[in-house]
C-alpha cells in the first residue's frame, strides 16, 4: 500500500524529522488562507500516487497567496498520468543547497533491510542508479540488531556530507530507520533531503510503501488506503480476499495459484489467444469467492471466453463447481466457457458442472486451445 | 532416493488442531509420513486421531517425541513466532506453508536462523514430497509416482501441473521441493539444486521458477558452473505485465533483473532446456 507525500511526511514529523511547514487541503480557497500563514513563497504539490508529477505540471512555486490559489484551482482540476488530483499540499518553498537521496528498503536478495545514500538527490535518482551506480552507497542493516551510530557515519562520509551535518543527519538516519521498522514499511525514502541556505536538513519529499500483509498491525495506515489507483474490479476483488489484475485481451481466467496463474496466460497467447485479466482464487476458495472471482471477470465488456484452470490441492474442485454454478444462475453468462478440473474432488466437480454447457478439456494445452478458439468465435 | 524428507523423517506439525493444519495432517498420516508430534498452544495433553499427541510447546514435543522436522500451519500474524519457537528448541529442518507473512517478519526470522544454522523451507510454499516415503506439506500424495527427477519450484499448483504431466507418461520423482513464492524465505533454488547434484537417486531436475527477484539467474550460474545432471526449466509470467513500480528504491535495488526473458536467456545460456508450456516438460527430459 502506498502513502501519500502528506501522509509519509506526517509520520516523518511525529519520528522527529524536519519537514517543511504546511498543511493539505482539498480547497483551492483554503490553499490561499495556508500561504497567508506561512506568508511567503510556497510550494502547490499535487497529491497524487504516481511518480513524475513535478514533470506532469503538478508541483508549481506561488509567490503569494493569490498566486497559490491560481496554482491550487489549475493543480485540483487534473488528472496525472490517469489519476485525479483529489488534495494539494501547500508546503513553504525551501532554499535549497544541495539535494541528498535517503531512503531504506527491503533488499530480497540479500534477504535484509538496506539503506541507500547519494549526494547526488532528486528527481534524476534512477537515472544516476543506472548511469553511475557508485554515487550511490549501500548498507545493509542487521534486522535484529538496527541500525548503529558507526553506520549512520559511514553513510554521511560515503557521501561526503560536510562533518558540521553528521549529528542532524544522523538523527534523521535514524528516526528513517525508526518509522520503517516500526510502519513495517517496504520502503521508506526521503528525496530530496536538502540542505537549506540556513545550514539545515529538511526532507522536502516524502514516500513510504507499507507491506499489505502487515496491515493487520497497522489498523490507522489500513484505513487511510487510497484505491485511485485501483481499477474498481482491483478493490472487489481485493474484499473477497483474491488476487485480481485486469489486462487487455478477451479471454478471462480463473485460476487456483499465482505461478499456475500465470502459466495459463502464458499457454494462452502460446496458442495465440490474449488473456484479459491475471486471477488467482487463492489456495482453499469456497463457491462464494469463486462465484465473485466469476462476477469480476465477467464484468469486463472485452471478455469473449472464459478459461477455468483447476488443480485441487487444499482447493476442492466440487467447491469450485459449486461457486461457478452458483454464479451462471446469477449472471446467466452469454461466452463460452472451458473448464478444466484436476486434482482433489475433480470427479465430483466435473460431474456436477455436466449439465452447464461448458466445454470440458483434459490437459492444459487443450484447455487453452480450445478457449482461444472460443474466444475468436469458433465452436471448439 | 530422496533430499531433505525420508521415511525416517519424525515430523512435529505446529498448529495441528487448526482446520488446515488438521486435515493436512491427516493427508500426511495417510500417504505414510511419520508425523510422531503436533503443537498448539493451550491443546497440550489432547490427542489427534487417538494416534499423535499433542503438546503446547515444541520444546516438550522434541523431548517427548524426538521430532527432527517441523512443519508450521499456524495463521501468518502467528508464523514468525513459530518459526523462533521450532529453531530455539533445536529443530533442524523446519518448513512453512503459512502464506501472507509480514516481510520484517521474514527478515528477522532469516538472519536469526541462518546464526543458528537451522534450514527453513518457505513461507508460502507447497512443502515436499518424496513419492513413496514422505509427504510433507500440502502437495497431493496421489498426483505424484517415484522416479529418479528431482523437481525444485517457486510455485504450488504449478508443480502440482509438472507433477501430474510426468504420471501421466509414467515419469517420476526422487523428491519434489516447493521452495514458495515470497521475496524473503529460507531455502532457494541454489540449495536445491546442489542437494539434487549429490543425491546419488536423482538423474535429472526440474526447475519452475517466476518473475520478479534474481533467484532464478543466480542458479543459472550455479548450473553452468557446477552441475553435471540435465536441467529441465520454466519460468511463469512470460506475459506478465510490468508489476506495479516501487518508487525509485524498488528499482534501484532490482535494477533491470526479474523478467521471464531475462530468466529464460539466463538459463537456456546455461544449457538448460527451457519448456515453453508446462505439459512440454516431459517431452524434454527424455
Amino acid at each position: 500500500m502506498k502513502l501519500h507525500e502528506y501522509q509519509s511526511k506526517q509520520i516523518f514529523a511525529r519520528y522527529g524529522i524536519p519537514i517543511p511547514k504546511g498543511k493539505v487541503t482539498a480547497a483551492a480557497s483554503e490553499a490561499k488562507e495556508i500561504a497567508k500563514e506561512l506568508g511567503g513563497r510556497v510550494v502547490i504539490k499535487a497529491q497524487v500516487l504516481v511518480g513524475g508529477r513535478g514533470k506532469a505540471g503538478g508541483i508549481k512555486v506561488a509567490k503569494d497567496p493569490d498566486e497559490a490559489e491560481l496554482f491550487a484551482t489549475q493543480i485540483l482540476s487534473m488528472e496525472i498520468k490517469g489519476l485525479p488530483v483529489r488534495k494539494v499540499l501547500v508546503d513553504e518553498a525551501a532554499s535549497i543547497e544541495q539535494e541528498i537521496y535517503l531512503g531504506i528498503t527491503n533488499d530480497r536478495a540479500a534477504k535484509r533491510p538496506v539503506i541507500m545514500a547519494s549526494a547526488a538527490g532528486g528527481v534524476e535518482i534512477e537515472e544516476v542508479a543506472k548511469t553511475d551506480p557508485d554515487k550511490i552507497i549501500k548498507l545493509h542493516i542487521n534486522p535484529l540488531l538496527g541500525i548503529k551510530d558507526y553506520q549512520t557515519r559511514d553513510i554521511a562520509a560515503g557521501i561526503d556530507l560536510p562533518r558540521e551535518y553528521w549529528k542532524q543527519f544522523g538523527d534523521i538516519l535514524k528516526a528513517l530507520w525508526q518509522v520503517y521498522n516500526d510502519n513495517d514499511a517496504t520502503l521508506a525514502e526521503i528525496n530530496p533531503l536538502v540542505i537549506s541556505k540556513d545550514k539545515r536538513l529538511v526532507a522536502l519529499d516524502g514516500k513510504m510503501l507499507i507491506d499489505d500483509n502487515a496491515l493487520f498491525r497497522h489498523s490507522d495506515l489500513a484505513n487511510v488506503r487510497d484505491t485511485d489507483e485501483d481499477a474498481p474490479s482491483e478493490i472487489e476483488a481485493r474484499k473477497y480476499g483474491l488476487t485480481f489484475i485486469k489486462l487487455d485481451g478477451n479471454i478471462g481466467c480463473m485460476v487456483n495459484g499465482a505461478g499456475l496463474a500465470m502459466a495459463s496466460m502464458d499457454i494462452l497467447k502460446f496458442f495465440g489467444g490474449d488473456p484479459a485479466n491475471f486471477l488467482d482464487i487463492g489456495g482453499g476458495a469456497g463457491a462464494d469467492k469463486v462465484a465473485a472471482a466469476m462476477r469480476i471477470i465477467l464484468s469486463d465488456p472485452n471478455v469473449k471466453a472464459i478459461l477455468f484452470n483447476i488443480f485441487g490441492g487444499i482447493t476442492r474442485c466440487d467447491e469450485v463447481a459449486r461457486g461457478i454454478l452458483t454464479a451462471i444462475a446469477e449472471v446467466q453468462p452469454k461466452v463460452p466457457m472451458v473448464v478444466r478440473l484436476v486434482g482433489t474432488n475433480a470427479k465430483e466437480g466435473r460431474a456436477m458442472l455436466a449439465n452447464a454447457n461448458m466445454i470440458t478439456a483434459e490437459t492444459l494445452a487443450d484447455a487453452a486451445q480450445k478457449a482461444v478458439a472460443a474466444a475468436k468465435g469458433a465452436q471448439a | 532416493m530422496s533430499i531433505l524428507v525420508y521415511k525416517s523423517t519424525r515430523l512435529l506439525v505446529q498448529g495441528i488442531t487448526g482446520s488446515e493444519g488438521l486435515f493436512h495432517t491427516r493427508q500426511m498420516v495417510a500417504y505414510g509420513t511419520n508425523v510422531v508430534s503436533g503443537v498448539t498452544p493451550g491443546k497440550g495433553g489432547e490427542w489427534v486421531d487417538q494416534k499423535i499427541p499433542v503438546f503446547d510447546s515444541v520444546k516438550i514435543a522434541v523431548e517427548a517425541t524426538g521430532a527432527n522436522t517441523s512443519i508450521i500451519f499456524v495463521p501468518a500474524r502467528f508464523a514468525a513466532d513459530s518459526i523462533f519457537e521450532a529453531a530455539d528448541a533445536g529443530i533442524p529442518f523446519i518448513i512453512c506453508i503459512t502464506e501472507g507473512i509480514p516481510v520484517s517478519d521474514m527478515m528477522r526470522v532469516r538472519t536469526y536462523i541462518d546464526q543458528l544454522g537451522v534450514r527453513l523451507l518457505g513461507p508460502n510454499c507447497p512443502g515436499l514430497l518424496t513419492p513413496g516415503e514422505a509427504k510433507v506439506g500440502i502437495i497431493p500424495g496421489d498426483i505424484a509416482i517415484p522416479g529418479n527427477i528431482g523437481i525444485v519450484s517457486r510455485s504450488g499448483t504449478l508443480t502440482y501441473e509438472v507433477l501430474y504431466a510426468l504420471k501421466q507418461v509414467g515419469m517420476g520423482s526422487s523428491t519434489t521441493v516447493g521452495i514458495g513464492g515470497d521475496p524473503v524465505n529460507g531455502t532457494n533454488h541454489i540449495d536445491v539444486l546442489q542437494m539434487f547434484e549429490d543425491d546419488p537417486h536423482t538423474d535429472k531436475v526440474v526447475m519452475i521458477g517466476e518473475i520478479g527477484g534474481s533467484d532464478e539467474e543466480k542458479a543459472a550460474e550455479f548450473i553452468a558452473t557446477k552441475m553435471t545432471k540435465p536441467v529441465v526449466g520454466f519460468i511463469a509470467g512470460q506475459t506478465a505485465p510490468a508489476g506495479k513500480r516501487m518508487g525509485h528504491a524498488g528499482a534501484i535495488i532490482e535494477g533491470g533483473s526479474g523478467s521471464a526473458a531475462d530468466k529464460i536467456r539466463a538459463l537456456e545460456k546455461a544449457g538448460v532446456k527451457m519448456a515453453r508450456h508446462p505439459e512440454e516438460i516431459p517431452g524434454l527430459l527424455n
